[in-house]
């Protein structure tokens, strides 16, 4: 009997850091199982045991893919009652997290979704009001839904290594019946900078940018960082909607969160406030972000940027 | 088309908002139409107007779930162009977690279908701007049995057939699925209209109709603090983030801003 059942959902030939942080936490839960999709490679299933997995489960059907999370929560559901987990672990991407909502209803089970730290009797704390708030919640059911947030934790190995069986499990045959299916799907090229949910650092662009995202992209090159962008940037069409970060754009916590040309009105704060460190560069002395910059810089981008970029550049060698 | 919209009345995000109470809710005192939910409703009127709108039997209907604060989210939805109104109150509700919220809706929307002439398409937001949970469009599906087509950034309804474009992190996709279906719309989908002189006046001869649990069929003990399954146990407002150093550049703040990201260890 596992306690703590992970989603892992088609990850390809190795697992993502945000799969390692969840088996992570779910060790602190207790014994750990694995739902998988996708194809299971001798090397994903050694890394599921090194981190402590003892039951891989896979499903018995092979084309959860093709629909829009509702076969995906059957699914997930049937492993549920085949490992008498008593908590689900799953990404807090959009789809993981509507996958976390149709799970709770089938199994009624409390859901709690952008969990930032869970302790070991199922407590999950939270940051709400766009970081104005840290609350803790907790699932009155007998199982508990929990939609974990990237970077909330360091992966880290269990101490022992097992080898982990691996079990099928029967995905109930209306499972896809009345989903919505995915009649195309087109890859995003890749731009080879780290996906801006997860990344450790995060660049990010405003209306001070005035349609030139160059020195943005450089300094976040320099650093290994993803780009971010405020709304009023992605709206003017600099930059990709993918970039905006805050309430209608992608919510970030990296460890370092560096603000260029942003002039930080609450809801730009909101998408930034829980980074550890924050970096602030504007013209404008009176702008918000000020006020809840770690380092700021009253300067020109377009001088304080590029002289950065070279003097990392340069340390780096 | 019976089209109905999800809205909600939310804290301004403009202001501070605080958490209150021995139930760890949020003050709603400050509150207005949720912004993400305009997105919804244009995106119903426009399915609406396509149609042939009213004369043709096209129907958007505007759903709030909540206090008597609500009913302002449902007149400045009927300003901007809703046909009617539905409010769902009741003293039972407050309190209720996500699954408690799908469980009312969908007794509402089953309500609304009563008539004869079944709901086609749950139109929502990507996620209210107070909670944002994202959960309710999901839960509700799930509780209604209709297939969700979330995140639309387009949405087209061909015969029985809805196709929505999405974008999901590394790709694109093209979804469809038939209705009865529940569709939540990003803030790319289109551009809301704002209520004009005209609307405003025309608001004034719409209906809300007002519904209890009793009149949905839903007892209390399925919702509010005791129908939900999960609960807020503290809540402590962050300590505001206090300003750091700040400089002035003198020729050399890129070289300072890399010292100190030296000195955090951030290099």
């Amino acid at each position: 009997m596992a306690n703590a059942l992970v989603f892992i959902d088609n990850p390809g030939a190795a697992l993502k850091k945000s799969n390692l942080e969840l088996l992570t936490l779910a060790r602190k839960l207790g014994e750990t199982a694995v739902a998988f999709t996708g194809e299971l490679t001798d090397d994903v299933a050694a890394t599921l045991g090194a981190y402590g997995a003892t039951t891989i489960y896979q499903p018995s059907v092979d084309d959860l893919a093709d629909y829009l999370v509702a076969p995906k929560a059957a699914y997930l559901a049937a492993a549920v009652a085949t490992s008498g987990a008593t908590a689900v672990l799953l990404e807090n991407s959009p789809e993981g997290k509507e996958i976390a909502g149709r799970l709770g209803i089938k199994l009624n089970a409390g859901v709690i979704t952008d969990v930032v730290g869970l302790d070991a009797d199922r407590t999950a704390h939270k940051s709400v009001l766009a970081g104005s708030y840290n609350t803790t919640a907790k699932a009155t059911t007998p199982v508990a839904v929990l939609s974990v947030k990237a970077n909330i934790v360091e992966p880290e190995p269990a101490g022992t290594v097992a080898e982990p069986a691996t079990a099928k499990v029967e995905v109930p045959a209306d499972a896809v019946a009345n989903a919505a299916r995915i009649s195309s799907r087109t890859e995003k090229p890749a731009s080879g900078r780290p996906d801006l949910s997860e990344a450790r650092i995060v660049v990010a662009g405003g209306r001070g940018v005035d349609g030139d995202f160059a020195p943005v992209e450089e300094l976040a090159d320099a650093l290994g960082a993803a780009i971010g962008a405020s709304r009023a940037a992605t709206d003017a069409g600099w930059i990709g909607h993918d970039a905006q970060v805050g309430q209608t754009g992608v919510t970030v916590s990296p460890q370092l969160y560096i603000s260029a040309g942003i002039s930080g009105a609450i809801q730009q704060k909101a998408g930034m406030q829980t980074s550890k460190v924050i970096v602030a560069i504007n013209k404008d002395a009176e702008a918000p972000v000020f006020e809840i910059a770690d380092f700021g810089i009253i300067g020109d981008l377009f001088k304080v940027l590029p002289q950065a970029t070279a003097e990392i550049k340069k340390r780096k060698g | 088309m019976k089209i109905v919209v999800l809205v909600k009345h939310v804290p301004d995000a403009q202001f501070d908002r605080h958490i209150t109470g021995p139930g760890n809710t949020t003050d709603r005192d400050e509150s207005i139409l949720s912004e993400l939910d305009e997105y919804a409703l244009e995106a119903a009127l426009q399915l609406a107007e396509e149609r042939g709108g009213t004369k043709a039997g096209n129907e958007v209907i505007a759903l709030s779930m909540g206090p008597s604060g609500a009913v302002n989210a449902l007149k400045k939805s009927l300003q901007i162009g809703a046909y009617s109104g539905v409010h769902l109150s009741d003293d039972a509700l407050a309190g209720s977690d996500a699954a408690a919220t799908s469980l009312a809706l969908a007794a509402t929307i089953r309500h609304l279908s009563a008539d004869g002439r079944p709901v086609d398409l749950v139109l929502t937001g990507m996620a209210s701007t107070d909670g944002e949970t994202s959960l309710i469009p999901a839960q509700l599906a799930e509780r209604l049995s209709l297939p969700q087509l979330t995140f639309a950034s387009s949405l087209e309804v061909n015969g029985r057939t809805v196709v929505a474009r999405r974008d999901a992190g590394a790709h694109s996709e093209t979804v469809e699925a038939q209705l009865p279906a529940l569709v939540s719309v990003t803030d790319q989908i289109n551009e809301p209209r704002y209520p004009n002189f005209k609307g405003i006046l025309a608001a004034k001869k719409k209906k809300i109709a007002s519904l209890s649990l009793a009149d949905i069929g839903v007892d209390p003990s399925q919702v509010g603090q005791a129908g939900s399954w999960t609960v807020v146990e503290s809540a402590a407002a962050r300590p505001p983030r206090t300003a750091g150093t700040i400089i002035t550049d003198e020729g050399d703040a890129g070289i300072k801003l890399v010292d100190f990201l030296a000195a955090q260890k951030l290099l």
